[in-house]
């Protein structure tokens, strides 16, 4: 069947800001899926909040609305649109559950819009957990006997607990219609089962769960499943989890191809896959088929099925070189599988089953370190960040490259350490699975404990503990042997880095490196191609292997070599996935070959065509030395872009130009020079700029004799951090020496960085490019919350809501002397602090930072883009000439017509519970916190941050009841703002001191207990109970000081709790809350409009336009 | 078990060093290459593997061990094996034993530790070709030599080195509906499997069998299986076909079967430059436009036009399936009157390793026996 003519128009719905369990996978599909449908002539439509993604980019859609997922912008969207077709299945499960709500509300059918790749009773019956066993359990597959777990669907707490006494515990708890496994969980007894079902319940936006028998310690398996209009079926990947059933795929290690099934076993889960998409009736596109299977019988049970392209799909693509995102779309508009051409081989069909001859591990990035007071233990609830995906000819080669991947020194196995716990220790600590248990199971191992034992522990595979064994053994080998080359190849073939050798050997990293070359052990590089080598792949995607034959192709154009971002964590994520993106094809265009680095499964730049060429490799000074050494080998190699992937790349710079690789743009010294506090303060010096007075202390009495010098508060922090990763901000000598004690290790190696907070500064974040003479201010942000709250958590607006041009100007100057002072070549971010009109400079960032993506849609001008030019020697004036930079002016321009932008940050606090059991707190501080972000855009700031609210939080009250609570220091600034939404007709609540203040005001105020004052004689409801009950809208909540331990009292830690569990918006500082009532305000009294950003766009130009 | 070197040469003196895997010693055939990520048992048991070196291109091969159901046939047919990572252990619920002791039982002999994606390009490039492996040498001209001396694949008739030497009666498995004569050329244990769960009683015979013999069972129809070496050399085989034909019995050929079902409808076979081998080839069913995921392992292949029909004595012979990846030939019809009188298709509908999109192609036999019942 070819492509569909009835079909003109199709809206695009994208999935948001980056969540745990939803990050940039959906980039990547909805990337591909916009493209494909363009390059078939659609008109597309889409809407997504989230800026930092590749698809928002205006030459990706034909209207690309950065609003809020909700049905009234969609509703709006749509009515200006009037696409004729809906595509919500590459957006994850925030797409899904928006299509589901047009349908349900009318919309659909009022503009008559038919929804495309999977129909809303495919997506129901994918969701609708009774629904999908009905199905399973009504399946006829010859041979196989599908079936999904006992279960019984509750709706209250009592049916819960009569139905975990007729399955037995321990039970599993899964709420409908959450996305990654949000809510869910394991219980073993009732006590248990109470609070996990109770936060199922909450969570399930229909208040309902299924508990069911489990199936912990079963093999689990996915199948990705492509089926067409035509029904033509095809397998995509099996994806076999080396954590058995428990834990979330999300948290697993997982390996592809599936590793321990028979042929036979295979191919009944394969046709249970193709019997179940059909009875789910998804017509065309993708979809993933989650199964357990009993390692003592073979009994199958269909878990879970995605009717869209999911996290694993993104993986599975990667994987097999099998571009499901793309498929899915082209096959969502009529096409068939045997019509689509394999990209790697050009000449065989889409059609398919892709055949690997190597083995793919993925493992997961955690962030417990962010959240000192989260269980780290893994369940059905997604927990990690990122993710990091790993290529090699064996399972072992692959597993050393997946860990080295996640960029955690605690990650690679180190057999130099000794083991300090007993195997008995081990043996326990391993039963619970967390993010450490791989190293208990290699410290058992080292201690001889067997691998029966180890498996009736984990009930991981036993060929997978064996692997494990045999890596322990060839350390042994190779470290009792010869050290010789033999000895090299064999550690290599089984994935050991060149760090670990050195660490059996007792020597250094770069004595290994060099004794390898002379021996001329190096890695071959295999192709992903989709078949084996069966046929030609004429697609170069990449990855190495310690094996005969390398398959680099000689090439003729000087290249480029774009180092990644790696895996995401908090603090590093799409943002600079979208930067090397974008350097990617902006070099490809002017005439280098491009060539990628990464080894992040869920980013676009990991697709096989957004670069010439793709390494899908690990980001470590080994491995990267080893690409350049092979493209050097193909052809001339013009330099290494480092300054766009974030830290990952830039710490990897100074070595690299050591080792002689040519770094182009800013150098490794200048990056030095920004990083290095001392030198840096001699560059501000040198510039007559000012920095917040700070000292490097190497003991607890050094840190509070500088703290009492340069007076409290101040902001300490270990000296080398990312993402402001064990910062505090401490007000007294009691809370410095707590911090110290708790959270660092403290000696002259190790110095902590005791830093003058600017209480009450106004922060100011400026991303500008420098050329060696001229500086480009790409845009100047103003956080709304003030300076301490991380800037990655901050919200905050461009152009400037409260700087005047003299500040700007003021701002500019100081930019340019810092990027001359350092030596910038690129990108330069600094954040600034200006506190009694003083401007303070608080950080330098040589390289492309988080706002980047925000500041380029924005100002509708790709910094990114000019950042790569000027890498390779062009100016800031020539990039004006060619169009890439604004002719006159730049991003600072004051425009009538230019939208006020709001970016907002998202928190994943709902993921994260306490080993009691009680929720993370959610306060904001200079750690930073979140995962993603949204945008708001808008002709007015107030218009623009309710959008970025909505989009960050589903919606934002403007009736309905307000909850405020004030610390007395914040009481003086909020009385206004609350009168305003008193006056605006919002209902406050308040408890009984800040309710006190604010009837002195005049405003009309309903008090309300405590928590720690339960419930009343009457059964008056404490603030929690109200909170919990549905009966608040909005929480204002500003922290009340610190108590012992640095922890925030507890009190207001309860009601933000609270706020969490009920999804309801919780702001915790004045800022915040003044803006938010302006944002109320303006949704009350003005019209929340969409506008593409493309129209944003042409008036803006149009206005440049006029300027001339 | 203790590895020794080992050594594995092409015709044309390409080499690789590698450890032994299963037997020690040495041993000669036609190197292949296989794509399948599972189903190393059953590929092994494949009697059209016979006088072949399987080069596998799965790296982990063993990690389910071997059991006592798996087996395509009575013994492991392949003359070597080529891997590149054996498994240590076994883990699998079904597993009897190891891999490699059943390998060293049937005195297989095999090489690992080399670089199968290596080989397997140079084979895809170069051509299937005769190869070598050896514990007893190491030279590599001295191998290359032996290797020379090996006979080639074009031209080989091995179809009676794996055929039954007596009849096997496999019974219907409820009602009996059909009796089949099914002629073993090296049948794989699914298909009668298959066609006994579809109610034939089924008569697996040798590929020597008399047609008078075959006549003798009064057969609803007749199935030729799959089976090795060079179709061109079957000139009985192909003759007994053509009777079959001329007594107006439903046939239903597979793999070598549709072979020579193209020789007896008067085409001509020829051998493909390294073959289909996999369990991912995606054919096309012409009739309905649907596309099958098929497991394939065929060297050579039926050389006739899709589209352009061909009269015969019997009927109007036409191709009903094509390779999409390469458009060979996959599966070929007879029909008279509009009706069908035999099919065959080049792929395994029986799968065993491999997906089961085909077994469709079972209940068409069925129908078409039970057509033809009806109408004589």
């Amino acid at each position: 069947m070819p492509k569909r003519t009835d079909i003109k128009s199709i809206l695009v719905i994208g999935s948001g800001p980056i969540v745990i369990g939803q990050a940039c996978e959906f980039d990547y599909s909805g990337t591909q899926a916009c493209r494909v449908l363009r390059e078939e002539g659609f008109r597309v439509v889409l809407l997504n909040s989230n800026p930092a993604t590749i698809m928002t980019d205006p030459e990706f859609a034909d209207a690309t609305y950065l609003e809020p997922i909700t049905p009234e912008y969609l509703e709006k969207v749509i009515s200006i649109e009037r696409p004729e077709a809906l595509l919500a299945t590459l957006g994850g499960q925030t797409a899904l559950n928006a299509a589901v709500a047009l349908y349900e509300n009318g919309t659909l059918e009022k503009y008559g819009v038919e929804l495309i790749g999977a129909s809303i009773e495919a997506i129901q019956a994918g969701e609708d957990r009774e629904r999908f066993k009905e199905i399973i359990d009504s399946l006829e597959v010859p041979g196989a006997h599908p079936e999904t777990a006992r279960s019984q669907i509750c709706h209250t707490m009592e049916e819960v607990l009569q139905a975990a006494d007729e399955l037995n515990y321990p039970v599993v708890v899964r709420p409908s219609f959450t996305m990654g496994g949000l809510g869910s969980g394991l219980a073993y007894h009732e006590e248990e089962l109470r609070q996990i079902a109770g936060t199922g319940l909450s969570a399930s936006p229909v208040h309902e769960v299924l508990i069911e028998e489990s199936v912990l310690g079963w093999k689990e398996y996915e199948l990705e499943v492509m089926r067409d209009g035509k029904d033509n079926v095809v397998i995509v990947c099996s994806i076999e989890n080396f954590d058995p059933m428990g834990v979330h795929t999300g948290d697993s290690i997982t390996v592809a191809p599936a590793m321990t099934l028979t042929d036979v076993e295979y191919q009944q889960l394969r046709d249970i896959a193709i019997a179940c998409i059909r009875a789910v009736g998804v017509e065309t596109g993708g979809c993933n088929i989650q199964f357990a299977v009993n390692p003592e019988n073979g009994r199958i049970i269909v878990i879970e099925m995605n009717p869209r392209v999911s996290r694993s799909s993104a993986l599975a693509s990667k994987a097999t070189g099998f571009p499901i995102a793309k498929i899915a779309a082209k096959v969502a508009v009529g096409y068939t599988l045997d019509e689509i051409p394999n990209d790697i081989t050009k000449e065989t069909p889409a059609s398919f089953e892709p055949t690997l001859d190597y083995v793919v591990v993925k493992a997961p990035r955690f962030a417990f370190e962010k959240f000192p007071t989260a269980d780290s233990t893994l369940t059905t609830h997604m927990k990690s960040v990122g993710e990091a995906m790993a290529i090699g000819r064996n399972f072992t080669e692959a597993l050393g490259k997946a860990l080295r991947s996640l960029e955690d020194s605690k990650s690679p196995f180190n057999f130099a350490h000794p083991v300090d716990r007993t195997g008995s220790e081990l043996l326990i600590s391993m039963a619970r699975p967390h993010e450490g248990r791989l190293h208990d199971i290699m410290d058992a191992l080292r201690l001889g404990v067997g691998i029966d034992e180890i498996h009736e522990a984990t009930k991981i595979d036993p060929w997978f503990l064996d692997q494990l064994a045999l890596i322990w053994e060839i350390a042994e080998q190779v470290k009792e042997g010869p050290h010789d080359e033999h000895a090299l190849r064999l550690a290599k073939r089984h994935g050991f880095s060149d760090s670990q050798i050195a660490q059996l050997w007792g020597t250094s990293e770069t004595d290994i490196r060099e004794t390898r070359w002379q021996f001329n052990v190096r890695p071959v590089y295999k192709t992903v191609d989709t078949c084996a080598a069966e046929f030609a792949a004429k697609t170069p995607y990449h990855y190495s292997s310690y094996d005969q034959e390398t398959e680099v192709a000689p090439r003729e154009k000087p290249a480029v070599l774009i180092l990644g971002s790696g895996p995401n964590r908090i603090g590093q994520g799409i943002e600079f996935d979208y930067s090397c993106v974008h350097a990617a094809l902006t070099l490809r265009e002017a005439g280098y070959e491009t060539v990628m680095v990464n080894c992040n499964p869920e980013t676009v730049s990991t697709d096989y065509d957004t670069s010439d060429r793709l390494y899908f490799e690990p980001l470590t000074l080994e491995d990267v030395l080893e690409v350049v050494h092979a493209e050097q080998q193909a052809g001339p190699v013009a330099g290494v872009i480092v300054q766009l992937g974030g830290q990952t790349p830039l710490k990897l710079a100074q070595a690299l130009k050591d080792a002689g690789v040519p770094i182009v743009g800013t150098q490794p010294e200048a990056i030095n020079l920004a990083e290095e506090r001392g030198a840096f303060g001699k560059v501000l010096e040198e510039a007559g700029l000012q920095a917040p007075e700070y000292g490097m202390a190497a003991s607890a009495e050094e840190a509070l004799q500088i703290a009492h010098e340069i007076t409290y508060p101040v902001l300490v922090r270990p000296s080398y951090v990312l993402g402001g990763r064990g910062m505090e901000i401490v007000y007294d000598d009691e809370s410095l020496t707590s911090y110290i004690e708790r959270a660092t290790k403290i000696t002259p190696d190790q110095p902590v960085l005791v830093d003058r907070f600017l209480d009450e500064a106004i922060e100011i974040d400026v991303d500008a490019l420098y050329d060696g003479e001229e500086l480009y201010l790409g845009g100047v942000m103003e956080h709304i919350e003030e300076a301490g709250i991380h800037s990655g958590d901050s919200a905050c607006a461009l152009p400037p809501i409260s700087l005047g041009s003299e500040v700007v100007e003021l701002i500019r100057h100081s930019m340019e002397r810092i990027a001359a002072g350092v030596g910038v070549r690129g990108l330069i971010n600094v954040q600034f602090a200006l506190h009694q009109d003083e401007l303070y400079v608080l950080e330098a960032n040589p390289r492309a930072s988080r706002t980047v993506p925000f500041v380029s849609k924005a100002t509708n001008t790709q910094l990114a883009k000019a950042a790569a030019r000027i890498s390779m020697g062009e100016s800031i004036a020539s990039l004006r000439e060619a169009g890439i930079l604004r002719k006159q002016g730049d991003g600072t321009l004051i425009l009538s017509s230019a939208p006020m932008a709001v970016k907002e940050a998202v928190m994943p606090f709902n993921r994260f519970r306490t080993r009691d059991g009680d929720w993370v707190d959610s306060l904001l501080g200079p750690e930073m916190k979140s995962t993603g972000e949204v945008m708001g855009l808008a002709p007015n700031f107030g218009v623009g941050y309710a959008k970025a609210q909505q989009g960050a939080y589903g919606h934002m009250p403007t009736s309905g009841t307000v909850f405020v609570s004030i610390a007395n220091r914040d009481k003086r600034f909020s009385m206004f703002p609350i009168k305003v939404l008193s006056d605006l007709g919002l209902h406050i609540l308040a408890t009984a001191g800040t309710a006190q203040v604010l009837k002195r005001h005049g405003v009309q105020v309903e008090t309300i207990r405590k928590s720690y004052q339960g419930r009343g004689p009457n059964g008056e409801p404490t603030i929690v109970d109200a909170l919990l009950e549905g009966k608040v809208d909005l929480v204002v909540n500003t922290p009340h000081g610190h108590s012992e331990g640095g922890q925030p009292r507890r009190d207001g830690w309860q009601i933000r709790s609270a706020a969490i569990l009920a999804d309801v918006p919780c702001v915790t500082n004045i800022q915040g809350m003044a803006a938010c009532v302006e944002g109320i305000d303006a949704l009350i009294h003005e019209q929340a409009d969409v506008r593409a950003l493309q129209d944003w766009n042409a008036a803006v130009e149009a206005e440049l336009e006029g300027m001339r | 078990m203790a590895r020794q070197p080992a050594l594995l040469v092409l015709e044309d003196g390409t080499a690789f060093q590698g450890e032994s895997f299963g037997a020690q010693g040495e041993t000669f055939g036609e190197a292949v290459f296989a794509t399948g990520m599972t189903g190393y048992q059953e590929t092994l048991t494949d009697p059209s593997y016979r006088r072949q070196v399987v080069v596998q291109t799965a790296p982990h091969i063993g990690n389910t061990g071997w059991n006592d159901e798996d087996d395509e046939s009575r013994q492991i047919w392949v003359a070597g094996y080529v891997v590149r990572d054996p498994s240590r252990v076994r883990s699998n619920w079904r597993s009897n034993r190891s891999l490699e002791s059943e390998l060293v039982k049937q005195g297989i002999v095999g090489i690992c530790e080399i670089d199968t994606r290596a080989l397997t390009r140079h084979l895809r490039e170069q051509g299937a070709m005769r190869v070598g492996i050896s514990t007893e040498t190491l030279n590599a001209h001295e191998l290359q030599q032996k290797v020379l001396e090996q006979p080639q694949m074009s031209g080989a008739n091995l179809v009676c080195e794996v055929s039954v030497s007596e009849e096997q009666v496999l019974p219907a498995k409820g009602e009996k509906r059909f009796t089949v004569a099914a002629l073993d050329m090296g049948v794989k244990s699914m298909s009668p499997e298959l066609m006994s769960e579809r109610g034939m009683e089924v008569h697996v015979l040798p590929a020597e069998i008399p047609f008078e013999k075959l006549q003798e069972l009064n057969p609803d129809g007749v199935f030729f299986s799959n089976g090795p070496g060079d179709p061109a050399t079957a000139d009985a085989e192909v003759e007994l076909l053509q009777r079959i034909l001329d007594a107006q019995i439903p046939f239903f050929g597979i793999c070598f079967g549709n072979q020579l079902f193209g020789r007896a409808l008067g085409y001509s076979t020829y051998k493909l430059k390294y073959g289909h081998r996999g369990i991912n080839q995606p054919v096309m069913d012409l009739t309905t436009g649907k596309v099958e995921i098929t497991s394939q392992n065929h060297g050579f292949a039926v050389d006739a036009k899709v589209g352009e029909p061909k009269e015969t004595k019997w009927g109007e012979a036409s191709v009903s399936h094509v390779c999409l990846n390469d458009d060979v030939v996959e599966g070929l019809e007879l029909r008279g009157d509009g009706k069908l009188k035999g099919f065959s298709v080049q792929y395994h509908p029986e799968a065993s390793a491999g997906p089961h999109d085909s077994a469709y192609l079972f209940d068409r036999f069925a129908q078409m026996m039970e057509e033809n019942a009806q109408t004589h």
